[in-house]
């Protein structure tokens, strides 16, 4: 199991689409960085594809200071510094798409 | 858990050098180990003792040098992406007859062999990039 | 070396235009050098490292597909490539060098979690 960090903005679609279509059952998915952009609910279809046994997250520094906390979407799970950290060691490897 | 971090972005460029900071501390202050950061490409110029940054801004280079000292960090930046940007230390600035050296105190050339060792001896490698 | 973890490097950039796939390159090959397995994927826009004919002399960089020749040599013979890529841009596996097993996504997750560590590049 992996844990895969994304830092594009949706509108990198091909890095996007690489790490969604990268994901495996339990796998984990964290949003860092620009890639927080994509916790909106208009690009929510976009994770729908994906294992209903991902569990998606969301990097609380960068979604607020991109005053995103209160648009994203219901789906990911706001984790901070010390979730990142938690998360890499629940996992058995982290993958970075960037 | 014993982690090593492969930093391949610039600072002040990329908010990805700025992460990889945070992400260091963060396991360092919750009881991990950090066996080595391996600063890479771009990522280089984080070793250079020359970044000025205005005084309301991190300075992410001074950062890790603090962080490296806390905590008896091995901070290696790759030789050969670093000696091509002009990241020199003593010995490189004078084999390429150099005015001056610029890698700051708490960070080693070396070579992607320490990545290789890293790689064999964390139980997590974990990439920042750009 | 305490241990011989399984590396599974990424390549998703396209050559010369960053210095990605020059990195990945010396990374694999000092892995090699280490006696790392390793194992090359190919996908997005670094698939174009694998097609021939690299003349790369006139933009002032080494060709990278003659360094890439060298990985057999490294006892690095695990190259892989993204169907999907190649089709996104057109080409055909006959069309590239260093003869890599052609990938799909479901092939492409078995590749990331059968491997201890991975690097993108």
């Amino acid at each position: 199991m992996a844990l895969h960090t994304l830092n594009q903005p949706p509108g990198n679609t091909q890095c996007l689409e690489r790490c969604l279509n990268a994901l495996s059952d339990g796998d984990a998915l964290l949003l860092i960085e620009d890639g927080v952009l994509a916790t909106l609910p208009a690009h929510a279809s976009r994770f729908d594809a994906i294992a209903a046994n991902v569990s998606l997250f969301a990097l609380q520094a960068d979604l607020d200071a991109r005053g995103l906390n209160v648009l994203k979407d219901a789906r990911f799970t706001v984790v901070d510094d010390g979730g990142f950290v938690d998360l890499a060691c629940e996992q058995d490897k982290v993958v970075s798409w960037y | 858990m014993k982690f090593s971090i492969i930093v391949q972005a610039a600072p002040y460029s990329c908010q990805s050098a700025e992460t990889a900071y945070r992400f260091a501390k963060t396991l360092l202050d919750t009881g991990h180990d950090l066996h080595r950061v391996f600063f890479y490409g771009d990522g280089v110029h984080t070793g250079s003792a020359f970044a000025s940054p205005p005084q309301d801004e991190p300075n992410i280079p001074a950062n890790w040098q603090a962080l490296a000292a806390d905590h008896d960090l091995d901070l290696v930046v790759c030789i050969a992406a670093a000696v091509r940007r002009g990241v020199l230390d003593d010995t490189e600035a004078g084999r390429y007859s150099k005015s001056g050296s610029n890698l700051a105190a708490g960070f080693e050339l070396s070579g992607l062999g320490q990545l290789a060792d890293a790689i064999a001896q964390s139980d997590r490698v974990i990439t920042f990039g750009a | 070396m305490s241990d011989k973890k399984k590396v599974l490097i990424i390549n998703r950039r396209a050559p010369y235009g960053r210095s990605n796939a020059r990195d990945s390159l010396d990374v694999a090959l000092t892995c090699g050098v280490f006696e790392m397995p390793i194992s090359l994927l190919f996908a997005d826009d670094g698939v174009f490292q694998l097609l021939g004919g690299h003349q790369a002399k006139d933009i002032g960089q080494k060709n990278l597909s003659a360094n890439l020749a060298a990985l057999p040599m490294y006892d690095i013979d695990q190259l892989f490539v993204c169907e999907s890529s190649l089709n996104t841009h057109g080409l055909a596996s006959d069309q590239l060098d260093h003869n890599p097993t052609v990938v799909d996504h479901n092939a492409i997750q078995q590749l990331i979690q059968s491997h201890d560590v991975v690097l993108t590049f």
